[in-house]
């Protein structure tokens, strides 16, 4: 299953990766390249077989209700690239 | 053309935990920007999520209160898309395996029947921060305080058929959800947040028409409004020989009209996959028995016992039953008097209008259940009219008495009954409308029927309103036909 | 014997001996990290205020009466733990000035116990990597040959101990991270079981896969390390809460009865001759030791590298979405909207290898193509558990080569990503499953070294530590230095 730079393009943008004009062909001949490693997987029958999603197959603990983290603003917003009053800032968010 | 409106709504009810669904953050309303927003909430790298029990109990509780199929195991899946409002850059939410399966709730039209509402599912998911565009110098700002708060997303089958019956829908899930005391239902706020799916299709059509959805449609009034408003467009739409695009609308309550967002230009592809954090969540059936032990009387069981048990109409029922509060207040009033239907009458009439103009809460009532009682049992021993009622729930409401008899007592309007009195009265006001009388005697039934009301007038008059009106009646009959 | 050829016990034994104060150690660790890492360039941080604080606290606890075997002990931790107030970098530009604002719980652990960190250590960028040479900070070189690859991800911890800046090391293994560069560097590496040792603040690659471990010279220095790694923890919903078990006790126990099984696929075409031979000689030393070895099939084994190459891409591709020029770490220069901003800041932030494994990921999870991808790898993982589970009915431990060639040379594989992949062959199973897995030295292949491998059955971490421990008794391959270092 071959990509081309059009899909590549396309998983980027669904990635929100940057990719420059001229990493795109390269990074194409890669992702081909490991789409080949993988694609190998397709020749394995696994009829009927469930789907492994966490190794030890346990479940899930649940932690009581109760409120134990405080304001720790400043100590966090210290290391934000963008603050205000509080708030992060990002380019304007238009609906 | 015939058309027939299909809809289904979204509704996300934010549950009223103390603590956040994966992190032990505070969830109160209205804090300062990002005060309430750890390590977790802000997607630090190297941080967990970790699920909170009461989140899990808050979902069983709903899903067995709709009579749905709660599976024994349930699984958090990630979607995955970039906002600035969403740290990690994904949600964790549930796809494939939500906590509460198939399920109903039936609601009461205006008309007084009822019908089922299908729920596909209900399912737990974390609530995003905020994007506040406030313009800080071209930017938004991102508060996280509600990123992390736990909702609980209850999706229903397109089985509702008219806005009407959507507000129906959502007043009854409100209600429901009240009840339950999982969510406090307030939509101002963004506690309960409706999306509606709205298409149209031909009647008889089996295929359903495209669907729009309108989003964070925010009170019962504006969901009406934004359906039928929709419900137009798209029929215009088609009706000029356009087709409906499936996409994402926002109602604006000023201009009472949806319009499209932002580019939305190809559907966003979430890749759901189970999220690796966190482990299936197994619901055991001892825990479902504890739940399910532990429900309050739901909306429905009250609805139906007090149409049974008390012999109210269906239409009462739903509304005394309407809120738990309601309910409580309508029985607690019939317990101190025995008189259902008038309890339902005085808390749906009198005391919700003035609850209704003054704006309050059934809570903050100024006349209590026990007063209210009070008082019908004067009624009901004749002690005071219907009519002097009035005049007595008005003084209790501006706490002119501690109990309806305090009132009574002070402002003198205990009833007349004595028919002696009550008949001397009468003759007194016969002999002063002497002429009247001669008329009444002359004229036939018809005529009679419409003069009778003045002698009634002037005897209440007389009698400054005290006197037994039923009684006023008979004998004012008896004297003028002899 | 100078202090830097010190294991984590005999430190122990010196500090308890008043031979010299954990505060001296740090000192002459610390200059020797000056002038040596240069060549290899195995640190990006090294916190010597830090340090010199720790090991005055640690002295102080030991003249009130504490006495623990990590007290005082120098270490230094793979850049992808947290460590509070100190940059935490996972060797990537889009963490560049990220003071992590916690300490991840190996770190705290660690710090309880008394150890003294030293600094944060070079890796692959994001975990992703066999050769450390992805690094925003430069690739690391092997101190037993400087032109080639001490392996990866877990390369400068690997690095620095083998070269002798630092007795042991935390490192990260989701494919073999741990292993193999303990194997090309001739160290002893342990990944212990999923589960058994917190995430919390061990910034996520691929988090089903994903486990902190210990580096060492040798078996008991990693079971001194990983006592006080491992453990519950309510933080990490995929924390394992069963006790832990005593790993020093586990050491001496006499491998009589040891069943070990040797999978016949694992000698196929791909593995250097010269290291299945090595492999054999072990199997032989054990023999000795008494155990039986018996041959073994894991059918499934070929299909792990695509599996693990969906799996753990899949994961990373949502588990690196957070980093977004938002919050915190790098965000690109005047971004114009904010889809600029995403992209900008993770395009010029993240390398190359981070970017494509990330573009993978999200295509094996994208419509259309998640059941083809990322269903069928989870699949193929259930088989290799399978597997697994099948052979420890028969065998108590699975022994064979922990990488199929010996370290190769820097820039040698950059051209062709996936040839790199392949060398994780024999690792990946282990993370797939679950399973604890242990790399020792076993020996040397012109001058470089062979490191075999020992997997066991969950939670059987002791039984790993146990028989390296038993080997390294009646070999020395473990003691031997680099030279010229």
């Amino acid at each position: 299953m071959a990509l081309e730079r059009s899909d590549v393009e396309k998983i980027a943008h669904l990635a929100r990766l940057g990719l420059t004009e001229a990493e795109v062909p390269q990074t194409t001949d890669t992702l081909n390249n490991i789409l080949g490693l993988i694609d190998a997987m397709q020749a394995v029958d696994t009829t009927g077989i469930e789907p492994l999603a966490h190794p030890l197959e346990a479940t899930q603990r649940l932690r009581a209700d109760v409120v134990t983290e405080t304001n720790q603003r400043e100590a966090y917003q210290a290391i934000a690239p963008a603050v205000e009053s509080g708030l992060y800032l990002v380019p304007k968010v238009i609906e | 053309m015939q058309w027939e409106t299909v809809i289904g709504l979204e509704i996300h009810a934010q549950l009223s935990t103390q603590s956040k669904i994966f992190s032990a953050s505070a969830t109160t309303f209205g804090a300062e920007p990002n005060t309430q927003a750890s390590l977790v909430d802000l997607g630090m790298p190297g941080t967990l999520p970790v699920l909170n029990a009461e989140a899990v109990r808050m979902a069983v509780k709903f899903g067995l209160a709709i009579d749905a199929h709660i599976a024994p195991t349930n699984v958090f899946a990630r979607k995955n898309y970039f906002y600035p409002d969403l740290p990690k850059g994904y949600q964790t939410s549930q796809m494939d395996h939500p906590i509460v399966g198939k399920g109903h709730l039936d609601i009461t039209l205006e008309d007084g029947t009822t019908k089922r509402i299908g729920i596909t599912r209900a399912h737990l998911e974390e609530d995003a921060g905020k994007s506040l565009h406030e313009d800080f110098h071209g930017m938004s700002g991102i508060d996280l305080n509600r990123a992390g708060t736990p909702l609980l997303e209850i999706v229903s089958e397109p089985d509702i058929r008219s806005a009407k019956e959507a507000v129906a829908y959502v007043k009854a899930i409100h209600a429901l959800v009240r009840y339950l005391g999982i969510c406090d239902g307030n939509m101002a706020e963004g506690s309960l947040r409706c999306d509606c799916n709205v298409s149209v299709r031909p009647k008889g059509q089996a295929e359903f028409g495209t669907r729009a959805e309108i989003k964070n449609v925010n009170s019962f009034r504006f969901i009406e409004k934004a359906i039928n408003h929709e419900v137009q467009r798209q029929i215009e739409l088609i009706e000029d020989g356009g087709t409906v695009v499936q996409e994402t609308r926002l109602y604006d309550p000023n201009k009472d009209q949806t319009r499209s967002m932002r580019s939305k230009e190809e559907a966003n592809d979430y890749r759901y996959f189970p999220c690796p954090d966190l482990l299936p969540v197994v619901i055991e059936q001892c825990f479902l028995d504890e739940v399910r032990a532990s429900l309050p009387e739901l909306p429905v069981q009250k609805r139906e016992r007090f149409e049974t048990q008390f012999g109210l109409s269906a239409y009462d029922a739903t509304v005394l039953a309407a809120s738990r509060e309601m309910a409580d207040y309508f029985e607690a009033v019939n317990g101190v008097c025995g008189d259902a239907k008038l309890a339902a009458n005085w808390v749906m009439g009198e005391l919700s209008s003035l609850l209704n103009k003054d704006n309050l809460d059934i809570e903050q009532s100024p006349v209590s259940a026990e007063q209210l009682g009070g008082m019908i049992l004067r009624i009901k021993d004749n002690t005071i009219s219907g009519k002097i009622a009035k005049m007595v729930f008005e003084a209790l409401a501006a706490g002119e008495g501690a109990t309806a008899d305090e009132v009574i007592e002070k402002k003198g309007l205990k009833q007349v009954t004595d028919s002696g009195a009550i008949e001397a009265m009468l003759d007194e006001v016969l002999a002063a409308n002497a002429e009247q009388v001669e008329q009444y005697r002359a004229s036939d039934e018809a005529k009679r029927g419409k003069m009778f009301g003045f002698f009634v007038g002037q005897a209440m008059k007389a009698s400054k309103g005290k006197a037994n009106p039923g009684q006023v009646n008979e004998l004012l009959k008896k004297k003028l036909e002899s | 014997m100078s202090m830097h050829e010190l294991t984590l016990r005999q430190i122990a034994s010196g500090l308890a001996n008043k031979d010299f104060s954990a505060t001296e150690l740090t000192q002459s660790l610390l200059a020797r990290i000056q002038t040596v890492d240069p060549q290899l360039n195995s640190f990006i941080t090294v916190t010597e205020e830090l340090a010199l604080s720790q090991a005055k606290s640690a002295d102080e606890r030991r003249a009130a009466g504490e006495n623990g075997a990590l007290l005082g002990a120098p270490i230094a931790h793979k850049d992808l733990f947290c460590t509070q107030n100190v940059l935490t970098s996972c060797a990537s530009k889009i963490l560049s000035g990220f003071k992590a604002p916690y300490n991840a719980t190996v770190v705290e652990k660690l710090a309880s116990a008394g150890t003294v960190t030293l600094g944060k250590l070079n890796m692959d960028e994001f975990a992703m990597g066999s050769a450390n040479e992805s690094s925003h900070y430069g690739a690391v070189k092997n101190p037993w040959d400087l032109t080639r690859v001490p392996g990866g991800s877990s390369g400068g911890s690997a690095a620095a101990v083998a070269a002798r800046l630092i007795p042991a090391a935390t490192g990260t293994d989701t494919g073999g991270s741990i292993r193999q560069p303990a194997a090309l560097t001739n160290l002893t590496g342990l990944k212990p079981t999923y589960g058994r040792v917190s995430r919390w603040g061990m910034i996520a690659y691929a988090s089903s896969l994903d486990q902190g471990g210990p580096l060492a010279r040798n078996a008991e220095d990693c079971a001194l390390l990983l006592q006080a790694m491992a453990g519950f923890d309510p933080k990490d919903s995929t924390s394992v809460d069963q006790p832990l078990d005593d790993y020093l006790a586990a050491l001496d126990k006499p491998l009589a009865g040891l069943r070990i099984g040797l999978p016949k696929e694992y000698f196929g075409a791909g593995l250097d001759a010269r290291i299945g031979e090595k492999v054999l000689a072990v199997v032989e030393e054990l023999k000795k030791l008494g155990a039986t070895v018996k041959e073994i099939s894991l059918p499934n084994m070929q299909h792990a590298i695509p599996a693990y190459y969906v799996i753990a891409p899949a994961e990373a591709s949502s588990n690196l979405s957070r980093f977004d020029g938002v919050r915190f770490g790098y965000r690109c220069e005047n971004p114009v909207n904010l889809e600029d901003l995403y992209k900008r800041s993770r395009g010029e932030g993240f390398g190359a290898e981070v970017k494509r494994r990330i573009m993978v990921g999200t295509y094996a999870l994208s419509a259309g193509y998640y059941d083809a991808y990322y269903i069928k790898a989870q699949q193929i993982r259930r088989l290799i558990k399978n597997d697994f589970v099948a052979a420890f009915n028969e065998v108590d431990l699975i022994i064979g080569p922990t990488t199929p060639n010996l370290a190769w040379k820097l820039g040698e594989k950059n051209a062709d990503p996936v040839s790199a992949y392949l060398e994780d062959i024999y690792t990946i199973t282990a993370n797939l499953a679950g399973i604890p897995g242990l790399s020792m030295p076993a020996g040397f292949v012109d001058g470089l070294p062979v490191g075999v491998q020992l997997l066991a059955p969950y939670f059987q971490e002791g039984r790993l530590l146990n028989v390296a421990h038993q080997y390294q008794q009646v070999t020395d391959w473990h003691t031997q230095a680099p030279t010229g270092f």
